[in-house]
């Protein structure tokens, strides 16, 4: 199941534990002090010299841990990375169930929960039904709920699932995206609504599905449909009051992008004036996807947000000749004007639907002798990217599993090289393209440690037969124009979990997955990765070895986001919503028919199985030692 | 008031009298407006009554011309992005024995034309009856339900399953991929 590549990198000195405990409010102090000689024992006993390769998250992105999650990706770096440790290696084979809580919605469950004081929110697929549980009680019971009701025609135009990717909380607020198209602020402690702005129309074909990230008293939110010729685009909106501030498109001229001086990209191929018009064949731009439906990062000290743009569309690259800016890449924007930096193409004239809207890790770290300051990004075309953050210059770009569909990166015009024998059209049938439309990893967040500098990616193993076609937009219908089967990768695990050695870009072990993994992870200080498997197995690894430390099965196939926090009486918790569905799990919770290959744009083929493995389902389960 | 009111009365009967009922006695049949309601459900209170059909859903079921031109559109219309090739994606699988809002010819154009409340659209204003009708049957093929006689055959394109006149029963499927 698991090679040992590469010795894992030796852990920092015991610190973070115990400062993150020292930081805790002393009205718990009682428990703490237990805590603390429980965890200093363990720590002392742990500890190891401390690495000399540096690499960590910027201090200004990435906080002293309080013990609380209060966004997805757990600070502004998007490490997901804990500081708690009180579950360690040496305990973690004795957690147990907390509570559990049904949240009433069979449908997949992508969400992060968020935890805020003594309160755990979350947020359902569609109806987008958000609870807030009382964690100070017994049983968490729930304190409130809010009903959106969003439209139910919204679930016909939801490309993958009618799924959502969580919350977001600041002052006091919740905020979260309808998949109809609304944002909607609620009072984190009373769920009543504050605001509620309308910014997607189902009737184009836009739906939302991401998690808002909130900066400097912001809400960004971008919208999808990418699969609809939806035109992409992000917009700030007032946290106050909701108000739209800036929208920048991911298609179109230059003062809809919000391209003006401050633009300055790295590469050629980036430079020129409308290339958002003149790279597309005339008016194809309208309705050419770029959607941001990803995940946001911000550098504080660079007052910069990073956001990907997905894919071009008609997914029939013959129907749009052209590098189709600014689709399938990375926008550096200014965090209060949303003015555009540096942009970086990773897969310019995409060939198949390599949306490139995935996580971006920042971090500073010594690059060939120097300090960089740099952001990583696990990109769907296969290749794990470094990037200057402040240039948007790729230092290097390596393959972190199977790909055909492409030869390399050029590092001086910063250009994907396209593999000839795998370009798709109109008409013709091609074969064993790898890695598929859902890309080698698709938006299931990767986490990092830097106790370890390993980045723990969870991720796909499957290749694809395409088939262009014809295809007539139709506005709010789709505009794929592919015929898609998707069959097991090389070695036939259609997942991999991989903890890759940033520095030696280089994999330090692999677990091979039946089923891809399709849930996001989170890495702690007691040196534990958690993630989930499709089968239900939400598991706990460890973070130097791989080595499987605990494992249990819940309700349904799990695709959501795992967290961890310090609960109201000072003790660590690990929390993870379980429920099959997304793209990949499409099969079950949309019950579709394995009988067609091209069944949810070509999953249900590699997924024939997935029915006789999990049902539909939607539970939390939160989980504690003894 | 009342030499005024008196004047009303006849006028009003004859008012009344114009107001007759308008009706087609010799309806042409062949040529039914696909209009009427059709229940979504079989339950009706009073006892089931035989739901009404339409005489061109007769006309264009199980007919070869009309199921192969009903698969053309499936892809003309995106059917196909939302249903896939029958599988389902966006949009319910339309292969499988399971409907929603039933199986009948009926039941399926009122589907295309009116559209349904969880994301079908409705296609009324952008598809001529003639070929909603046409949508209909194919669908219908697509579920295993028209004859193999005149079901499609092969596609040209790539194979994404068994072609409508021999696909395989859903309970026979392999487990694997
Ligand atoms: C934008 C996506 C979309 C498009 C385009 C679309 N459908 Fe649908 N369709 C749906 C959804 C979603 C449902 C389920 C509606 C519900 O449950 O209320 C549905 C339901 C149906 C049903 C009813 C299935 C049942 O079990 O009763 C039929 C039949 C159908 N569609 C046929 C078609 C045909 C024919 C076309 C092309 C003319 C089409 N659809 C285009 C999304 C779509």
């Amino acid at each position: 199941m698991k090679g040992m590549l590469h010795p894992a990198p030796a852990r920092v000195d015991a610190g973070h534990g115990a400062r993150a405990l020292a930081t805790e409010n002393s009205f718990r102090t009682g428990i703490l002090s237990v805590m603390l000689l429980a965890c200093g024992l363990f720590l002392s006993g742990a500890s190891e010299p401390a690495s000399a390769a540096a690499i960590a998250p910027p201090a200004a992105a990435a906080p002293p841990d309080d013990g609380q999650w209060t966004m997805p990706a757990k600070n502004y770096a998007s490490t997901r990375f804990s500081e708690l440790s009180e579950i360690n290696e040496g305990n973690v084979k004795n957690l147990q169930v907390a509570f559990t809580f049904s949240t009433g919605v069979n449908k997949g469950q992508e969400a992060a929960p968020l935890v805020v004081g003594n309160n755990m929110y979350i947020v359902t697929p569609f109806p987008n039904i958000v609870y807030a549980l009382d964690l100070s009680r017994p049983g968490a019971p729930m304190k409130w709920k809010y009903e959106p009701n969003p439209e139910p025609a919204a679930q016909g135009v939801a490309c993958c699932d009618v799924v959502n990717r969580g919350a977001a909380f600041a002052n006091g607020r919740i905020f979260f995206n309808t998949l109809d198209g609304h944002t909607i602020a609620l009072d984190a402690n009373t769920g009543k609504p504050i605001w509620n702005t309308h910014i997607g129309n189902i009737n184009i074909g836009e739906t939302i599905t991401m998690a808002p990230l909130v900066v400097k008293g912001k809400v960004l939110v971008g919208n999808s449909g990418g699969e609809m010729g939806v035109r992409g685009w992000v917009k700030a909106l007032d946290a106050g009051d909701g108000h739209v501030v800036w929208t920048a498109y991911g298609t179109g001229p230059d003062k809809d992008v919000l391209i003006g001086p401050d633009f300055k990209p790295h590469y050629d191929m980036d430079r020129g004036t409308d290339l958002g018009v003149t790279t597309w064949p005339p008016e194809a731009w309208k309705i050419g996807g770029g959607n941001m439906w990803g995940w946001i990062s911000y550098d504080p000290e660079l007052n910069l947000i990073f956001h990907g743009t997905g894919n071009p569309g008609p997914w029939n690259p013959d129907l749009r000749p052209g590098d189709n800016k600014w689709t399938s890449g990375i926008f550096a924007r200014d965090a209060d004007t949303g003015a555009a930096k540096w942009f970086y193409q990773w897969s310019p004239h995409d060939l198949h639907d390599y949306d490139g809207i995935n996580e971006q890790i920042l971090l500073d770290m010594t690059w060939q002798g120097k300090p960089r300051r740099v952001l990583v990004r696990p990109e769907r075309n296969g290749y794990l990217y470094i990037l200057d953050r402040t240039t948007g210059e790729v230092l290097s770009a390596t393959a972190y599993g199977p790909v055909n569909s492409s030869k390399g990166v050029d590092l001086k015009t910063g250009r994907l090289i396209a593999n000839p024998d795998k370009r798709t059209g109109t008409g013709k049938v091609v074969r064993d393209i790898c890695p598929t439309a859902s890309g080698l990893k698709d938006w299931q967040p990767s986490a990092f440690s830097p106790r370890t500098g390993l980045l723990y990616i969870p991720h796909n193993n499957l290749c694809m037969d395409e088939e262009g076609v014809e295809v007539n937009y139709i506005a709010g219908t789709p505009y794929v124009g592919m015929n898609v089967r998707m069959i097991p990768g090389p070695g036939g695990n259609r997942g991999a979990f991989t903890a890759w050695d940033v520095s030696a870009a280089k994999p330090a072990w692999v677990l091979k997955e039946n089923f891809p993994v399709w849930s996001g992870t989170v890495v702690t200080a007691g040196d534990v990765v958690f993630y989930g498997t499709m089968e239900g197995w939400f598991k706990a690894v460890s973070a130097r070895t791989g080595d499987l430390l605990w494992q249990f099965k819940t309700s349904s196939g799990i695709i959501g986001q795992p967290i961890t926090y310090r609960g109201p009486d000072g003790h660590q918790y690990v929390a993870i919503l379980s429920g099959v569905g997304g793209w990949a799990g499409a099969i079950v919770s949309g019950d579709l028919d394995p009988r067609d290959a091209t069944a949810a744009l070509g999953f249900v083929n590699a997924m024939k199985d997935l029915k006789n493995a999990t049902t539909a389902g939607g539970t939390l389960y939160v989980f504690r030692l003894p | 008031m009342r030499r005024a009111l008196a004047m009303l009365l006849p006028l009003t009967l004859a008012l009344v009298a114009c107001q007759r009922e308008e009706r087609d006695t010799r309806p042409q049949s062949a040529l039914g407006s696909g209009e009427q309601p059709t229940p979504v459900t079989t339950l009706e209170p009073g006892g089931q009554r035989p739901s009404p059909t339409d005489n061109k859903a007769a006309s264009f079921e199980a007919n070869a011309f009309h199921m192969s031109e009903g698969k053309r559109l499936f892809g003309w219309f995106n059917c196909s992005g939302c249903h896939a090739n029958g599988g389902g994606g966006m949009g319910p699988a339309l292969m499988d024995e399971k409907w929603i809002y039933g199986s009948s010819m009926e039941s399926i154009h009122a589907t295309i034309r009116d559209g349904r409340p969880n994301g079908m659209p409705s296609f009324g204003q952008k598809i001529p009856d003639d070929q909603i009708w046409e949508l209909a049957a194919f669908v219908r093929a697509l579920g295993g339900n028209a004859p193999s006689s005149a079901a499609p055959q092969r596609n040209d394109d790539m194979m994404v399953h068994p072609s409508e006149n021999r696909l395989p029963d859903a309970a026979t499927l392999g487990k694997s991929p």
